[in-house]
């Protein structure tokens, strides 16, 4: 919502660099690929501006273990890149994961698999919600659906990492990129100079320990220890939860979607609304952590759902996970290469509504 | 981990030899002849001996080489294999102040982390760069490896390691002193005593062209592997000498300093 | 229903079609709307075409990608070929005559076309490099989505201070020369109300007469 403050119009991917500048983020990685390209070159120079560093690496398996660097060091540090570029990402990905170093990563999902192509999808739904790489690990997911979000969630991210000592992923999509909206800017945090002071690599005084961040744990029970901790973090998460409802009161069906398609799928919900069909819209903003209790009270309720996702059905899983001792949800999938428009979506939720 | 504690001179007696303070008093998991224990002390001494113990942050590789922070007392961070480059990238431009240092062996650096090596050194990235080459994956078990010379036998290649198949062996140092952003590279070897102090001296060099802001500083450093290549402690050095040494030869392959200009003297030659 | 308006602007890269396109939703921000704008992007930027969509709406935009627009800016005859026929019926378009033969512009029956000598039009004002608000002043007037008065006052937005003028002076020549071809054409408002966006046909005069006071 316009405040008072002045508004800018910006692109997603702007919006995004933005946030992290406000965020007081100090060091990008990147690696130049469509259509996340914007990020990169807006943060060459802001970077340079706010004292911080730029570097455009040798590829996106060095700009990844970049942020790993930084990260241990206890600086607010992101990356960003696109589908193809963020399967080369993950290895390190992993790593920070295993050694709990909290960084911001951004992916604009675009078409798949292989090269695809440049137009928006959501076919790394699994890849970003199931760790992405080798190993028992999650990440904070969150989808954005406007250029505001975009730029608060990158702007709430770093204080996610950090406290959580673990990477945060944004997850968009070509529209999200690409698309210009206004966006209301927020105060440029004061970065706490201690941020870390517990674990962070600076140099080892003489008065301490030196300190080892590290994944790999040989000893007798080490690494059981460790994954235990993992999961224990992850599960504190669930408290994290955020989501969006249009509608879903009297609802008959929800509908379920993030990202664009939320915002899409919510036009279609309010155009079928004004034709007095009973349905609603379940927007997750974090995909991970999955927002399962709410949709689990919904089912309860009595309420169907359709899942509606720009891939071949991959969200659909945790929500017929989320509802599975009370129903289950339809699905429509828009392949990735298509671009689908609200009224694309008003047949297949009357179908799903019709459906009884 | 216990720190480093010296032991105290009995009186009328004269310590002449130690542990360096930045080295952890903890027993070597290393084979026996191996001499990644000659390199890790080196690398101890001089971060004593520049004063750098406080503000160092090392980056450690993958392979054998990996526990590298279980022995020097500095504060560390393990990069994925090849990758040590690129995160100790990330490390020194967070902290620009500090004092960073990769260890690396052939595996690591010559083939999976060919690409982080070569930009980081063209970026000139203030780092410094231990490459510890045996010609052998070491912790895997022995398998060839970018350097391994021709003819020489691995698990990998049973047969001895043929040119028309497995290509010549990779000889980094002369790689390395091509790219821009390098202001020291020199290869020394660890089968001697006079070639380890002479090794050492390029160590310095290359740890001191990054506290001299001057930029990337690589040594590359010849060792033995007796577990993986099958011989003594003994016919490792000697083998050494004479086969590894007259293909990797040794020398400065550049130095801004004694050069003075934007060029490079390179030294050897086969 | 809400205001609601979607439109392509297509034309040769140089034309200045992204400007229109930002200064048209800046305008729309400036009106309390909520608005959207995006580009073509990668590999289409190579084919030398630029062309970019912006929704402007009361309420919260879903799609900011349009398969099939309410409205169209066609810069040159390739952006004809490609959007024409995906235009929505009850749509309007802004052709530019100078460049696009107008043999092959679709013209009444199932849309509403507006066609603007806009080259020459600019050469008129005084800058030949003024056809893009030339023709987004024509397709303010044909519309009446924002006020063109509104338009003016966001120029400086998106461009120097010094041309600022002359690109006041274009909007209004292409406002005007809108005008005066629709009061010709006959059943305007009729073939609006088909459309979708009834609001349009009841801003159009509140639109003339803002283009009539300048």
């Amino acid at each position: 919502m316009a405040g008072k403050k002045e508004r800018l119009f910006v692109k997603g991917n702007e919006a995004i660099a933005m946030g992290a500048l406000a965020a007081g983020c100090k060091c990008f990685f990147g690696y130049p690929i469509t259509p996340q390209n914007d990020i990169p070159e807006f943060m060459s120079k802001a970077m340079v501006d706010a004292g911080g560093e730029f570097v455009q690496a040798e590829s996106e398996v060095a700009a990844a273990n970049m942020l790993l660097g930084a990260g241990a060091c206890g600086i607010r540090a992101m990356t960003s890149s696109s589908s193809p570029g963020m399967s080369l990402k993950q290895e390190a990905i992993s790593y920070m994961a295993g050694s709990e170093i909290p960084a911001v990563i951004v992916n604009m999902n675009r078409g798949g698999p292989g090269l695809g192509d440049i137009g928006p999808s959501q076919g790394d739904y699994f890849q970003s919600t199931r760790g992405g790489g080798h190993g028992d690990y999650r990440l904070l997911v969150l989808a954005p659906s406007s250029a505001q979000e975009a730029y608060d969630m990158t702007y709430d991210a770093f204080d996610l990492a950090f406290a959580s000592r673990n990477p945060v992923l944004i997850l968009g999509d070509a529209i999200i990129g690409q698309m210009k909206e206004p966006i209301t800017p927020r105060e440029p945090k004061q970065v706490d100079p201690e941020e870390g002071a517990d674990w962070r690599l600076i140099g080892a005084p003489n008065s301490r320990e030196h300190r080892i961040i590290k994944s790999l744990f040989l000893m007798d029970g080490e690494l059981a220890g460790q994954n235990r901790k993992l999961q224990a973090k992850y599960d504190a998460w669930k408290k994290m939860v955020d989501f969006e409802t249009f509608e879903v009161k009297d609802a008959e069906l929800v509908v379920v979607a993030y990202g664009s398609i939320g915002r899409i799928a919510k036009n279609a919900v309010r155009a079928l609304r004004a034709k007095g069909k009973k349905v609603g819209l379940f927007r997750p903003k974090t995909l991970y952590p999955f927002p399962e209790k709410a949709l689990e009270k919904l089912a309860k309720e009595g309420k169907r759902f359709l899942t509606i996702e720009h891939n071949l059905g991959q969200m659909v899983e945790d929500v017929r996970l989320s509802v599975r001792k009370y129903g289950d949800s339809d699905l429509f999938c828009v392949y990735p290469g298509n671009m689908p428009s609200p009224d694309d979506f008003e047949a297949p939720i009357l179908r799903a509504l019709g459906r009884k | 981990m216990t720190k480093a504690q010296q032991a105290a001179p009995v009186a009328g007696e004269e310590l002449v030899f130690s542990r360096p303070a930045s080295m952890v008093d903890r027993a070597t998991h290393y084979c026996p002849g191996c001499h990644h224990g000659i390199a890790h002390r080196m690398v101890a001494e001089l971060i004593d001996e520049l004063g750098l113990k406080e503000r160092t942050i090392a980056v450690s590789s993958i392979g054998c080489s990996v526990f590298l922070y279980n022995y020097i007392d500095v504060d560390a961070v393990e990069a994925p294999h090849g990758r040590a480059p690129a995160v100790a990238t990330g490390v020194k431009r967070a902290r620009p102040d500090k004092f960073v240092f990769t260890y690396q062996g052939d595996g690591d650096l010559a083939s999976i982390g060919m690409a982080e090596i070569m930009h980081a050194a063209n970026r000139g990235e203030r780092m410094s760069v231990i490459f510890v080459n045996n010609t052998v994956y070491g912790m895997t078990g022995g398998q060839m490896a970018p350097t391994t010379l021709i003819g020489q036998k691995t698990t990998t290649c049973p047969g001895g390691r043929c040119k028309d198949t497995e290509g010549s062996p990779i000889r980094m140092s002369e790689i390395i002193a091509q790219l821009g952003g390098v202001a020291f590279c020199a290869r020394g070897s660890l089968d001697s005593v006079k070639n380890i102090r002479q090794a050492k001296k390029y160590m310095r060099q290359a740890f001191e062209v990054q506290t001299k802001g001057q930029g990337f500083g690589f040594v590359e450093l010849l060792a033995g592997c007796p577990t993986n290549w099958r011989v003594s402690a003994i016919a490792a050095n000697k083998r050494i000498t004479d086969e590894m040494i007259p293909y990797f030869p040794l020398g400065v392959y550049k130095d801004i300093e004694a050069d003075g200009t934007c060029g490079s003297l390179i030294q050897g030659g086969e | 229903m809400k205001r609601y308006i979607d439109v392509i602007m297509a034309g040769f890269g140089g034309q200045g079609v992204l400007l229109i396109g930002n200064l048209l939703a800046y305008a729309g921000m400036r009106e309390k709307l909520n608005v959207t704008f995006i580009p073509v992007y990668g590999v289409e930027m190579r084919g030398g075409t630029a062309n970019c969509t912006v929704v402007l709406s009361e309420d919260e935009i879903g799609s900011p990608i349009i398969n099939k627009p309410k409205s169209l800016i066609v810069m040159n005859r390739p952006s004809l070929d490609k959007f024409q026929p995906k235009l929505a019926d009850g749509g309007l378009q802004i052709v530019n005559s100078s460049l696009v033969d107008p043999v092959l512009v679709e013209q009444g029956g199932r849309i509403r076309t507006v066609l603007v000598p806009a080259n020459e039009l600019a050469e008129k004002v005084g800058n030949a490099r003024a056809v893009n608000t030339i023709m987004l002043g024509a397709y303010v007037a044909a519309t009446g989505m924002v006020k063109l008065s509104t338009v003016e006052d966001c120029l400086s937005a998106v461009m120097p201070p010094k041309i600022v003028p002359v690109n006041i002076a274009a909007l209004r020549a292409g406002a005007a020369y809108a005008l005066e071809q629709l009061k010709g054409q006959t059943p305007a408002k009729v073939s609006a109300k088909k459309a979708a966006a009834k609001p349009v046909a009841k801003k159009k005069p509140a639109a003339k007469k803002t283009a009539a006071k300048k």
